[in-house]
Protein backbone atom coordinates (compact mmCIF):
# COMPACT_ATOMS: atom_id res chain seq x y z
CA UNK A 1 0.00 0.00 0.00
CA UNK A 2 2.22 2.78 -1.23
CA UNK A 3 -0.43 5.36 -2.09
CA UNK A 4 -0.65 9.03 -1.31
CA UNK A 5 -1.18 9.99 2.33
CA UNK A 6 -3.88 12.58 2.94
CA UNK A 7 -5.55 14.28 5.90
CA UNK A 8 -9.20 14.64 4.99
CA UNK A 9 -12.82 14.77 6.09
CA UNK A 10 -14.91 11.60 5.79
CA UNK A 11 -16.92 13.25 3.03
CA UNK A 12 -13.69 13.72 1.08
CA UNK A 13 -12.72 10.08 1.69
CA UNK A 14 -16.07 9.16 0.12
CA UNK A 15 -15.33 11.41 -2.87
CA UNK A 16 -11.90 9.81 -3.28
CA UNK A 17 -13.44 6.34 -3.11
CA UNK A 18 -16.04 7.27 -5.71
CA UNK A 19 -13.40 8.71 -8.06
CA UNK A 20 -11.30 5.58 -7.59
CA UNK A 21 -14.34 3.41 -8.39
CA UNK A 22 -14.81 5.27 -11.68
CA UNK A 23 -17.58 7.77 -10.94
CA UNK A 24 -18.62 9.55 -14.16
CA UNK A 25 -21.69 11.52 -13.18
CA UNK A 26 -22.97 13.23 -10.03
CA UNK A 27 -26.22 15.12 -9.61
CA UNK A 28 -27.22 16.52 -6.26
CA UNK A 29 -28.66 19.24 -4.11
CA UNK A 30 -26.37 20.34 -1.29
CA UNK A 31 -27.44 19.69 2.29
CA UNK A 32 -25.55 19.65 5.58
CA UNK A 33 -23.74 17.46 6.56
CA UNK A 34 -23.15 16.03 3.08
CA UNK A 35 -22.36 19.28 1.24
CA UNK A 36 -18.60 18.74 0.95
CA UNK A 37 -19.24 15.72 -1.29
CA UNK A 38 -21.03 17.87 -3.88
CA UNK A 39 -18.58 20.73 -3.42
CA UNK A 40 -15.53 18.57 -4.05
CA UNK A 41 -17.04 16.69 -6.96
CA UNK A 42 -18.03 19.97 -8.62
CA UNK A 43 -14.32 20.69 -9.01
CA UNK A 44 -12.99 17.14 -9.36
CA UNK A 45 -15.37 15.46 -11.80
CA UNK A 46 -15.05 17.85 -14.76
CA UNK A 47 -11.25 17.46 -14.63
CA UNK A 48 -11.58 13.79 -15.59
CA UNK A 49 -14.25 14.43 -18.19
CA UNK A 50 -17.11 13.60 -15.84
CA UNK A 51 -20.25 15.61 -15.28
CA UNK A 52 -21.48 17.45 -12.20
CA UNK A 53 -25.01 18.79 -12.09
CA UNK A 54 -26.55 20.79 -9.29
CA UNK A 55 -30.26 20.05 -9.49
CA UNK A 56 -33.30 21.96 -8.25
CA UNK A 57 -34.01 19.38 -5.55
CA UNK A 58 -33.37 15.83 -4.44
CA UNK A 59 -36.16 14.30 -6.53
CA UNK A 60 -34.55 15.67 -9.65
CA UNK A 61 -31.12 14.59 -8.38
CA UNK A 62 -31.95 10.91 -8.10
CA UNK A 63 -33.86 10.96 -11.39
CA UNK A 64 -30.85 12.53 -13.11
CA UNK A 65 -28.45 9.85 -11.86
CA UNK A 66 -30.87 7.10 -12.88
CA UNK A 67 -30.97 8.47 -16.41
CA UNK A 68 -27.22 8.93 -16.55
CA UNK A 69 -26.63 5.40 -15.29
CA UNK A 70 -28.84 3.95 -18.01
CA UNK A 71 -26.66 5.63 -20.61
CA UNK A 72 -23.64 3.73 -19.32
CA UNK A 73 -22.19 5.90 -16.55
CA UNK A 74 -21.21 5.16 -12.97
CA UNK A 75 -23.32 7.58 -10.95
CA UNK A 76 -23.79 8.92 -7.43
CA UNK A 77 -25.78 11.47 -5.47
CA UNK A 78 -25.32 12.64 -1.89
CA UNK A 79 -27.78 13.99 0.63
CA UNK A 80 -28.95 13.84 4.24
CA UNK A 81 -32.20 12.70 5.89
CA UNK A 82 -34.61 15.33 4.53
CA UNK A 83 -33.28 14.89 0.99
CA UNK A 84 -33.18 11.12 1.38
CA UNK A 85 -36.92 11.23 2.15
CA UNK A 86 -37.51 13.01 -1.15
CA UNK A 87 -35.41 10.45 -3.00
CA UNK A 88 -37.48 7.45 -1.95
CA UNK A 89 -39.72 7.51 -5.01
CA UNK A 90 -36.76 7.55 -7.38
CA UNK A 91 -35.01 4.93 -5.27
CA UNK A 92 -37.99 2.60 -5.68
CA UNK A 93 -37.90 3.20 -9.42
CA UNK A 94 -34.19 2.34 -9.54
CA UNK A 95 -34.87 -0.86 -7.60
CA UNK A 96 -37.69 -1.85 -9.95
CA UNK A 97 -35.87 -0.90 -13.15
CA UNK A 98 -32.60 -2.36 -11.80
CA UNK A 99 -30.44 0.71 -12.30
CA UNK A 100 -26.94 0.69 -10.74
CA UNK A 101 -26.48 3.85 -8.67
CA UNK A 102 -24.97 4.96 -5.36
CA UNK A 103 -26.86 7.19 -2.92
CA UNK A 104 -24.93 8.69 -0.02
CA UNK A 105 -26.92 9.69 3.07
CA UNK A 106 -24.75 11.50 5.61
CA UNK A 107 -27.15 11.20 8.51
CA UNK A 108 -28.20 14.05 10.77
CA UNK A 109 -30.92 14.28 13.40
CA UNK A 110 -34.52 13.83 12.24
CA UNK A 111 -37.38 13.54 11.54
CA UNK A 112 -38.02 16.50 9.26
CA UNK A 113 -35.27 19.13 9.17
CA UNK A 114 -34.42 17.92 12.67
CA UNK A 115 -30.90 18.69 13.79
CA UNK A 116 -29.06 19.87 10.66
CA UNK A 117 -25.55 19.96 12.09
CA UNK A 118 -25.68 17.16 14.65
CA UNK A 119 -24.98 13.47 14.43
CA UNK A 120 -27.59 10.72 14.29
CA UNK A 121 -28.02 7.21 12.91
CA UNK A 122 -31.76 7.54 12.54
CA UNK A 123 -32.04 6.63 8.85
CA UNK A 124 -31.11 2.95 9.17
CA UNK A 125 -34.70 1.80 8.77
CA UNK A 126 -35.48 4.45 6.20
CA UNK A 127 -32.70 2.97 4.11
CA UNK A 128 -34.33 -0.43 4.52
CA UNK A 129 -38.00 0.43 4.17
CA UNK A 130 -38.30 4.02 2.98
CA UNK A 131 -39.45 2.68 -0.37
CA UNK A 132 -42.96 1.23 -0.53
CA UNK A 133 -43.57 -2.30 -1.69
CA UNK A 134 -41.53 -5.44 -1.09
CA UNK A 135 -37.92 -5.09 -2.10
CA UNK A 136 -34.37 -5.82 -1.03
CA UNK A 137 -31.78 -3.10 -0.53
CA UNK A 138 -28.05 -2.74 0.02
CA UNK A 139 -26.89 -0.22 2.65
CA UNK A 140 -23.27 0.07 3.79
CA UNK A 141 -21.42 2.19 6.33
CA UNK A 142 -17.98 2.65 7.89
CA UNK A 143 -16.37 4.18 10.96
CA UNK A 144 -13.00 5.46 9.72
CA UNK A 145 -11.82 7.17 6.58
CA UNK A 146 -9.84 4.26 5.16
CA UNK A 147 -12.96 2.13 5.43
CA UNK A 148 -15.15 4.96 4.08
CA UNK A 149 -12.94 4.90 1.00
CA UNK A 150 -13.06 1.15 0.49
CA UNK A 151 -16.74 0.74 1.34
CA UNK A 152 -17.51 3.44 -1.25
CA UNK A 153 -15.65 1.36 -3.83
CA UNK A 154 -17.62 -1.69 -2.63
CA UNK A 155 -20.85 0.29 -3.09
CA UNK A 156 -20.07 0.92 -6.76
CA UNK A 157 -18.97 -2.69 -7.25
CA UNK A 158 -22.14 -4.10 -5.66
CA UNK A 159 -24.35 -1.73 -7.63
CA UNK A 160 -22.82 -2.91 -10.90
CA UNK A 161 -22.72 -6.59 -9.96
CA UNK A 162 -26.32 -6.79 -8.80
CA UNK A 163 -27.76 -3.96 -10.91
CA UNK A 164 -29.14 -2.24 -7.88
CA UNK A 165 -29.06 1.05 -6.00
CA UNK A 166 -26.64 0.96 -3.07
CA UNK A 167 -26.98 3.31 -0.12
CA UNK A 168 -23.96 4.61 1.76
CA UNK A 169 -25.18 5.46 5.23
CA UNK A 170 -22.57 7.70 6.84
CA UNK A 171 -23.16 10.18 9.67
CA UNK A 172 -22.23 13.74 10.59
CA UNK A 173 -19.27 12.79 12.77
CA UNK A 174 -17.70 10.60 10.09
CA UNK A 175 -18.53 13.08 7.34
CA UNK A 176 -16.97 16.08 9.02
CA UNK A 177 -14.10 14.78 11.15
CA UNK A 178 -10.63 14.74 9.66
CA UNK A 179 -8.12 11.91 9.84
CA UNK A 180 -5.59 10.16 7.67
CA UNK A 181 -6.44 8.45 4.43
CA UNK A 182 -4.01 6.53 2.30
CA UNK A 183 -5.27 6.49 -1.27
CA UNK A 184 -4.73 2.97 -2.61
CA UNK A 185 -2.79 2.57 -5.84
CA UNK A 186 -4.83 1.94 -8.99
CA UNK A 187 -5.62 -1.76 -9.18
CA UNK A 188 -5.12 -2.33 -5.46
CA UNK A 189 -8.90 -2.64 -4.98
CA UNK A 190 -10.59 -4.53 -7.85
CA UNK A 191 -13.31 -2.63 -9.70
CA UNK A 192 -16.46 -4.06 -11.23
CA UNK A 193 -17.22 -2.47 -14.57
CA UNK A 194 -20.58 -2.26 -16.29
CA UNK A 195 -21.63 -5.61 -17.75
CA UNK A 196 -22.58 -4.75 -21.32
CA UNK A 197 -24.62 -6.88 -23.68
CA UNK A 198 -22.87 -8.71 -26.47
CA UNK A 199 -26.02 -8.47 -28.59
CA UNK A 200 -25.13 -6.65 -31.80
CA UNK A 201 -26.93 -3.75 -33.39
CA UNK A 202 -30.01 -4.82 -35.34
CA UNK A 203 -30.49 -7.92 -33.16
CA UNK A 204 -33.24 -7.97 -30.52
CA UNK A 205 -31.90 -7.09 -27.08
CA UNK A 206 -33.87 -8.12 -23.99
CA UNK A 207 -32.93 -5.72 -21.18
CA UNK A 208 -34.47 -7.92 -18.49
CA UNK A 209 -33.49 -11.36 -19.72
CA UNK A 210 -31.15 -12.92 -17.17
CA UNK A 211 -27.98 -14.71 -18.07
CA UNK A 212 -27.41 -18.13 -16.53
CA UNK A 213 -25.67 -16.51 -13.57
CA UNK A 214 -28.67 -14.26 -12.97
CA UNK A 215 -26.97 -11.07 -14.13
CA UNK A 216 -28.57 -8.69 -16.61
CA UNK A 217 -26.20 -7.26 -19.25
CA UNK A 218 -27.01 -3.64 -20.09
CA UNK A 219 -27.10 -1.68 -23.30
CA UNK A 220 -26.43 2.05 -23.11
CA UNK A 221 -29.80 3.74 -23.36
CA UNK A 222 -30.03 5.85 -26.50
CA UNK A 223 -27.41 3.66 -28.15
CA UNK A 224 -27.82 0.87 -30.65
CA UNK A 225 -30.78 -0.90 -29.01
CA UNK A 226 -34.27 0.44 -28.44
CA UNK A 227 -35.89 -0.80 -25.27
CA UNK A 228 -38.39 0.22 -22.61
CA UNK A 229 -37.71 1.08 -18.97
CA UNK A 230 -40.57 1.37 -16.50
CA UNK A 231 -41.46 1.38 -12.82
CA UNK A 232 -44.33 -0.97 -13.59
CA UNK A 233 -43.86 -4.71 -13.33
CA UNK A 234 -42.41 -5.67 -16.66
CA UNK A 235 -41.41 -8.56 -18.89
CA UNK A 236 -38.00 -9.33 -20.38
CA UNK A 237 -38.45 -6.61 -23.02
CA UNK A 238 -39.10 -4.06 -20.28
CA UNK A 239 -42.75 -3.62 -21.24
CA UNK A 240 -45.44 -3.43 -18.55
CA UNK A 241 -47.05 -6.72 -17.63
CA UNK A 242 -49.71 -7.71 -15.11
CA UNK A 243 -49.35 -11.40 -15.87
CA UNK A 244 -49.21 -13.07 -12.42
CA UNK A 245 -46.31 -15.32 -13.38
CA UNK A 246 -44.27 -12.35 -14.67
CA UNK A 247 -45.07 -10.26 -11.59
CA UNK A 248 -44.22 -13.10 -9.23
CA UNK A 249 -40.98 -13.93 -10.98
CA UNK A 250 -39.79 -10.33 -11.03
CA UNK A 251 -40.57 -9.82 -7.34
CA UNK A 252 -38.67 -13.00 -6.45
CA UNK A 253 -35.79 -11.92 -8.64
CA UNK A 254 -35.56 -8.43 -7.07
CA UNK A 255 -35.46 -9.89 -3.55
CA UNK A 256 -33.39 -12.98 -4.24
CA UNK A 257 -30.63 -11.26 -6.19
CA UNK A 258 -29.73 -9.41 -2.99
CA UNK A 259 -30.74 -11.88 -0.28
CA UNK A 260 -28.95 -14.81 -1.92
CA UNK A 261 -25.68 -12.87 -1.83
CA UNK A 262 -25.72 -11.71 1.79
CA UNK A 263 -22.49 -13.60 2.43
CA UNK A 264 -20.69 -11.93 -0.46
CA UNK A 265 -21.82 -8.50 0.69
CA UNK A 266 -21.33 -8.96 4.44
CA UNK A 267 -18.59 -6.51 5.44
CA UNK A 268 -17.70 -6.28 9.13
CA UNK A 269 -14.80 -5.93 11.53
CA UNK A 270 -14.28 -7.78 14.76
CA UNK A 271 -12.28 -6.81 17.84
CA UNK A 272 -11.56 -9.11 20.82
CA UNK A 273 -14.53 -11.32 20.02
CA UNK A 274 -13.17 -14.83 20.76
CA UNK A 275 -13.53 -14.78 24.54
CA UNK A 276 -15.87 -11.80 24.95
CA UNK A 277 -18.54 -12.14 27.61
CA UNK A 278 -19.96 -8.74 26.72
CA UNK A 279 -20.20 -8.25 22.99
CA UNK A 280 -20.94 -4.82 21.58
CA UNK A 281 -22.44 -4.51 18.10
CA UNK A 282 -22.12 -1.12 16.50
CA UNK A 283 -21.49 0.72 13.22
CA UNK A 284 -20.51 4.14 11.91
CA UNK A 285 -19.25 6.76 14.35
CA UNK A 286 -20.77 5.04 17.41
CA UNK A 287 -18.49 2.06 16.64
CA UNK A 288 -15.52 4.38 17.31
CA UNK A 289 -16.83 5.06 20.80
CA UNK A 290 -17.51 1.36 21.30
CA UNK A 291 -13.98 0.44 20.15
CA UNK A 292 -12.45 3.08 22.42
CA UNK A 293 -14.33 1.66 25.36
CA UNK A 294 -13.53 -1.98 24.46
CA UNK A 295 -9.81 -1.27 24.01
CA UNK A 296 -9.74 0.54 27.35
CA UNK A 297 -11.57 -2.17 29.30
CA UNK A 298 -9.42 -4.91 27.77
CA UNK A 299 -6.44 -3.21 29.39
CA UNK A 300 -8.27 -3.73 32.68
CA UNK A 301 -8.75 -7.41 31.88
CA UNK A 302 -12.47 -7.20 31.13
CA UNK A 303 -13.72 -9.60 28.49
CA UNK A 304 -15.51 -7.21 26.19
CA UNK A 305 -15.49 -7.30 22.39
CA UNK A 306 -16.89 -5.47 19.42
CA UNK A 307 -18.52 -6.58 16.20
CA UNK A 308 -18.56 -3.60 13.86
CA UNK A 309 -21.06 -3.96 11.03
CA UNK A 310 -20.31 -2.27 7.74
CA UNK A 311 -23.03 -4.02 5.78
CA UNK A 312 -26.29 -3.07 7.48
CA UNK A 313 -28.60 -4.29 4.69
CA UNK A 314 -28.94 -7.03 3.65
CA UNK A 315 -28.59 -7.76 7.36
CA UNK A 316 -25.78 -10.28 7.90
CA UNK A 317 -27.82 -12.41 10.29
CA UNK A 318 -25.62 -15.49 10.00
CA UNK A 319 -22.51 -13.48 10.94
CA UNK A 320 -24.27 -11.92 13.93
CA UNK A 321 -25.60 -15.28 15.09
CA UNK A 322 -22.17 -16.88 14.82
CA UNK A 323 -20.23 -14.08 16.49
CA UNK A 324 -22.65 -13.68 19.40
CA UNK A 325 -22.81 -17.38 20.21
CA UNK A 326 -20.43 -17.28 23.17
CA UNK A 327 -21.39 -13.90 24.57
CA UNK A 328 -23.38 -13.63 27.78
CA UNK A 329 -24.72 -10.23 26.85
CA UNK A 330 -25.00 -8.43 23.55
CA UNK A 331 -25.22 -4.64 23.55
CA UNK A 332 -26.18 -2.78 20.39
CA UNK A 333 -24.57 0.66 20.40
CA UNK A 334 -26.24 3.13 18.06
CA UNK A 335 -27.56 6.67 17.87
CA UNK A 336 -31.25 6.05 17.35
CA UNK A 337 -34.10 4.44 19.25
CA UNK A 338 -32.93 0.92 18.47
CA UNK A 339 -33.13 0.46 14.71
CA UNK A 340 -30.38 -2.20 14.51
CA UNK A 341 -31.48 -3.68 17.84
CA UNK A 342 -34.43 -5.45 16.21
CA UNK A 343 -32.57 -7.38 13.48
CA UNK A 344 -29.86 -8.29 16.02
CA UNK A 345 -32.53 -9.68 18.39
CA UNK A 346 -34.03 -11.64 15.53
CA UNK A 347 -30.64 -13.10 14.62
CA UNK A 348 -29.28 -14.23 18.00
CA UNK A 349 -30.12 -17.36 19.94
CA UNK A 350 -31.13 -15.51 23.11
CA UNK A 351 -32.86 -12.22 22.23
CA UNK A 352 -33.58 -11.51 25.90
CA UNK A 353 -29.82 -11.04 26.37
CA UNK A 354 -29.67 -8.19 23.83
CA UNK A 355 -29.64 -4.61 25.16
CA UNK A 356 -29.53 -1.15 23.65
CA UNK A 357 -26.92 1.51 24.44
CA UNK A 358 -28.06 4.60 22.60
CA UNK A 359 -28.02 8.36 22.53
CA UNK A 360 -30.47 10.47 20.55
CA UNK A 361 -29.61 14.05 21.55
CA UNK A 362 -27.35 14.98 18.66
CA UNK A 363 -24.20 14.22 20.65
CA UNK A 364 -21.81 11.38 19.76
CA UNK A 365 -22.29 8.60 22.29
CA UNK A 366 -19.20 8.50 24.55
CA UNK A 367 -17.20 5.54 25.83
CA UNK A 368 -18.39 6.52 29.33
CA UNK A 369 -22.05 6.39 28.22
CA UNK A 370 -21.52 2.84 26.95
CA UNK A 371 -19.59 1.74 30.03
CA UNK A 372 -22.38 3.02 32.31
CA UNK A 373 -24.94 0.94 30.45
CA UNK A 374 -22.68 -2.12 30.60
CA UNK A 375 -22.38 -1.73 34.35
CA UNK A 376 -26.14 -1.49 34.70
CA UNK A 377 -26.64 -4.66 32.66
CA UNK A 378 -24.08 -6.45 34.81
CA UNK A 379 -26.01 -5.31 37.90
CA UNK A 380 -23.08 -3.22 39.10
CA UNK A 381 -24.72 0.20 38.99
CA UNK A 382 -23.10 3.16 37.28
CA UNK B 1 -6.50 19.69 22.77
CA UNK B 2 -9.18 22.31 22.13
CA UNK B 3 -8.77 25.48 20.09
CA UNK B 4 -11.49 28.01 20.83
CA UNK B 5 -12.35 31.56 19.90
CA UNK B 6 -14.91 33.26 17.71
CA UNK B 7 -15.72 32.85 14.04
CA UNK B 8 -13.16 34.51 11.78
CA UNK B 9 -10.18 34.21 14.12
CA UNK B 10 -9.00 31.12 12.30
CA UNK B 11 -8.94 28.78 15.29
CA UNK B 12 -10.41 25.92 13.29
CA UNK B 13 -7.90 26.45 10.49
CA UNK B 14 -5.05 26.46 13.00
CA UNK B 15 -6.25 23.17 14.48
CA UNK B 16 -6.52 21.56 11.06
CA UNK B 17 -3.02 22.71 10.08
CA UNK B 18 -1.53 21.31 13.28
CA UNK B 19 -3.30 17.97 12.92
CA UNK B 20 -2.37 17.71 9.25
CA UNK B 21 1.28 18.48 10.03
CA UNK B 22 1.28 15.74 12.67
CA UNK B 23 -0.14 13.16 10.27
CA UNK B 24 1.69 14.03 7.06
CA UNK B 25 5.08 15.13 8.38
CA UNK B 26 5.56 13.67 11.87
CA UNK B 27 4.24 10.16 11.32
CA UNK B 28 1.76 10.65 14.16
CA UNK B 29 -1.93 9.80 14.37
CA UNK B 30 -4.31 12.75 14.57
CA UNK B 31 -8.03 13.40 14.43
CA UNK B 32 -9.65 16.80 14.08
CA UNK B 33 -13.30 17.70 14.54
CA UNK B 34 -15.22 20.87 15.18
CA UNK B 35 -18.51 21.94 16.63
CA UNK B 36 -20.89 23.07 13.96
CA UNK B 37 -24.22 24.70 14.53
CA UNK B 38 -25.74 27.86 15.98
CA UNK B 39 -23.07 28.14 18.65
CA UNK B 40 -20.39 28.29 15.95
CA UNK B 41 -21.81 31.49 14.51
CA UNK B 42 -20.77 34.49 16.52
CA UNK B 43 -20.60 32.37 19.64
CA UNK B 44 -17.78 30.19 20.84
CA UNK B 45 -16.04 28.29 18.02
CA UNK B 46 -14.46 25.01 19.02
CA UNK B 47 -11.98 22.82 17.21
CA UNK B 48 -10.93 19.50 18.77
CA UNK B 49 -7.57 17.98 17.91
CA UNK B 50 -6.24 14.70 19.27
CA UNK B 51 -2.64 13.75 18.50
CA UNK B 52 -1.30 10.36 19.51
CA UNK B 53 1.16 7.64 18.65
CA UNK B 54 -1.52 4.93 18.64
CA UNK B 55 -4.91 4.72 16.91
CA UNK B 56 -7.54 7.23 18.04
CA UNK B 57 -11.06 5.85 18.14
CA UNK B 58 -13.31 8.31 20.00
CA UNK B 59 -12.75 11.51 18.02
CA UNK B 60 -13.96 14.15 20.47
CA UNK B 61 -11.99 15.76 23.27
CA UNK B 62 -13.55 15.30 26.70
CA UNK B 63 -10.82 16.79 28.88
CA UNK B 64 -8.16 18.73 26.96
CA UNK B 65 -4.50 18.71 27.99
CA UNK B 66 -4.08 21.89 26.02
CA UNK B 67 -6.73 24.59 25.73
CA UNK B 68 -6.39 27.70 23.62
CA UNK B 69 -8.94 30.47 24.19
CA UNK B 70 -8.93 33.59 22.04
CA UNK B 71 -12.09 35.22 23.38
CA UNK B 72 -13.51 35.85 26.84
CA UNK B 73 -16.61 33.86 25.96
CA UNK B 74 -14.66 30.83 24.80
CA UNK B 75 -12.54 31.03 27.94
CA UNK B 76 -15.67 31.09 30.11
CA UNK B 77 -17.23 28.21 28.16
CA UNK B 78 -14.31 25.82 27.85
CA UNK B 79 -12.00 26.56 30.78
CA UNK B 80 -13.89 24.18 33.11
CA UNK B 81 -13.03 21.31 30.72
CA UNK B 82 -9.27 21.68 31.10
CA UNK B 83 -7.51 18.68 32.59
CA UNK B 84 -5.88 19.41 35.97
CA UNK B 85 -2.23 20.21 35.33
CA UNK B 86 -3.03 21.06 31.71
CA UNK B 87 -1.95 24.05 29.67
CA UNK B 88 -4.12 27.10 29.03
CA UNK B 89 -2.98 29.58 26.40
CA UNK B 90 -4.80 32.89 26.06
CA UNK B 91 -4.21 36.22 24.35
CA UNK B 92 -4.16 39.00 26.90
CA UNK B 93 -5.87 41.45 24.56
CA UNK B 94 -8.98 39.28 24.41
CA UNK B 95 -9.06 37.31 27.62
CA UNK B 96 -8.96 38.46 31.22
CA UNK B 97 -8.15 35.45 33.36
CA UNK B 98 -10.28 34.55 36.33
CA UNK B 99 -9.11 32.61 39.33
CA UNK B 100 -5.87 30.67 39.20
CA UNK B 101 -6.31 26.93 39.16
CA UNK B 102 -4.23 23.80 38.85
CA UNK B 103 -3.02 24.50 35.31
CA UNK B 104 -0.25 26.29 33.48
CA UNK B 105 -1.97 29.52 32.56
CA UNK B 106 0.02 31.32 29.91
CA UNK B 107 -1.02 34.72 28.63
CA UNK B 108 0.81 36.01 25.57
CA UNK B 109 0.40 39.27 23.63
CA UNK B 110 -0.02 37.43 20.34
CA UNK B 111 -2.51 39.78 18.69
CA UNK B 112 -0.58 42.87 19.73
CA UNK B 113 2.72 41.41 18.45
CA UNK B 114 1.23 40.43 15.11
CA UNK B 115 -0.27 43.90 14.64
CA UNK B 116 2.96 45.59 15.64
CA UNK B 117 5.39 43.48 13.58
CA UNK B 118 3.23 42.45 10.61
CA UNK B 119 0.20 44.70 10.78
CA UNK B 120 -2.22 42.10 9.39
CA UNK B 121 -4.65 40.36 11.75
CA UNK B 122 -5.20 37.45 9.33
CA UNK B 123 -2.06 35.69 10.55
CA UNK B 124 -3.03 35.96 14.24
CA UNK B 125 -3.95 32.26 14.20
CA UNK B 126 -0.58 31.21 12.79
CA UNK B 127 1.22 33.24 15.47
CA UNK B 128 -0.93 31.42 18.03
CA UNK B 129 -0.01 28.11 16.40
CA UNK B 130 3.69 29.06 16.67
CA UNK B 131 3.23 29.67 20.39
CA UNK B 132 1.35 26.38 20.80
CA UNK B 133 4.07 24.28 19.19
CA UNK B 134 6.74 26.30 21.00
CA UNK B 135 5.11 25.47 24.31
CA UNK B 136 4.12 21.87 23.60
CA UNK B 137 6.76 20.69 21.07
CA UNK B 138 4.00 18.62 19.47
CA UNK B 139 5.36 19.04 15.95
CA UNK B 140 8.38 20.77 14.43
CA UNK B 141 7.92 24.25 12.93
CA UNK B 142 9.14 22.88 9.56
CA UNK B 143 6.18 20.50 9.50
CA UNK B 144 3.76 23.42 9.92
CA UNK B 145 5.56 25.30 7.14
CA UNK B 146 5.27 22.28 4.84
CA UNK B 147 1.49 22.25 5.34
CA UNK B 148 1.25 26.01 4.86
CA UNK B 149 3.15 25.70 1.59
CA UNK B 150 0.44 23.46 0.16
CA UNK B 151 -2.47 25.59 1.36
CA UNK B 152 -1.47 29.22 1.12
CA UNK B 153 -0.88 31.40 -1.96
CA UNK B 154 2.83 31.98 -2.45
CA UNK B 155 2.52 35.72 -1.85
CA UNK B 156 1.17 35.13 1.67
CA UNK B 157 3.70 32.49 2.66
CA UNK B 158 6.33 34.84 4.02
CA UNK B 159 3.82 36.62 6.19
CA UNK B 160 2.72 33.29 7.64
CA UNK B 161 6.31 32.17 8.23
CA UNK B 162 6.95 35.43 10.04
CA UNK B 163 3.81 35.00 12.18
CA UNK B 164 4.81 31.44 13.09
CA UNK B 165 8.25 32.71 14.14
CA UNK B 166 6.72 35.48 16.25
CA UNK B 167 4.63 32.90 18.08
CA UNK B 168 7.64 30.64 18.61
CA UNK B 169 9.65 33.58 19.99
CA UNK B 170 6.86 34.63 22.34
CA UNK B 171 6.83 31.13 23.81
CA UNK B 172 10.60 31.00 24.27
CA UNK B 173 11.87 31.13 27.81
CA UNK B 174 8.56 30.11 29.30
CA UNK B 175 9.72 27.18 31.37
CA UNK B 176 7.81 23.99 31.95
Amino acid sequence: MGGELRFVQGNEACVEGAMYAGLDFFAGYPITPSTEIAELLASRLPLKGGKFLQMEDEIASICAIIGASLTGNKVMTATSGPGFSLMQEGLGYAIMAEIPCVIVDVQRGGPSTGLPTKVSQGDVNQARWGVHGDHAIVALTASNHQDVFSITVDAFNFSETYRTPVILLFDEVIGHMRERLKIPEPGEIPLVERLKTSVKEGVDYHPYLQREDGRLPMSDFGGVHRYNVTGLFHDMWGFPSEKPSVVHELMRHLVDKIDHHVDKMARYREYFIEDAEMLLISYGSSARSALHMVTDRRQHGERVGLLELQTLWPFPAAVVREKTRNARYVVVVEMNMGQMLQPVKAAVEKPERVFLANRVDGVLITPADILNILRLIQGKGV
Amino acid sequence: MVFSGSGGQGVITAGIILAEAAVLHENLIAVQSQSYGPEARGGATRCDVIIAESPIHFPKVIQPNVLICLTQQSYATFFPLLRPGGLLLTDNRYVKLGKKVDARQIELPMYETVMEKIGRPIVFNICMLGAVIGLTKLVRPESIIKVLETQIPLSFLDMNRQALDLGLKLSEGIGD
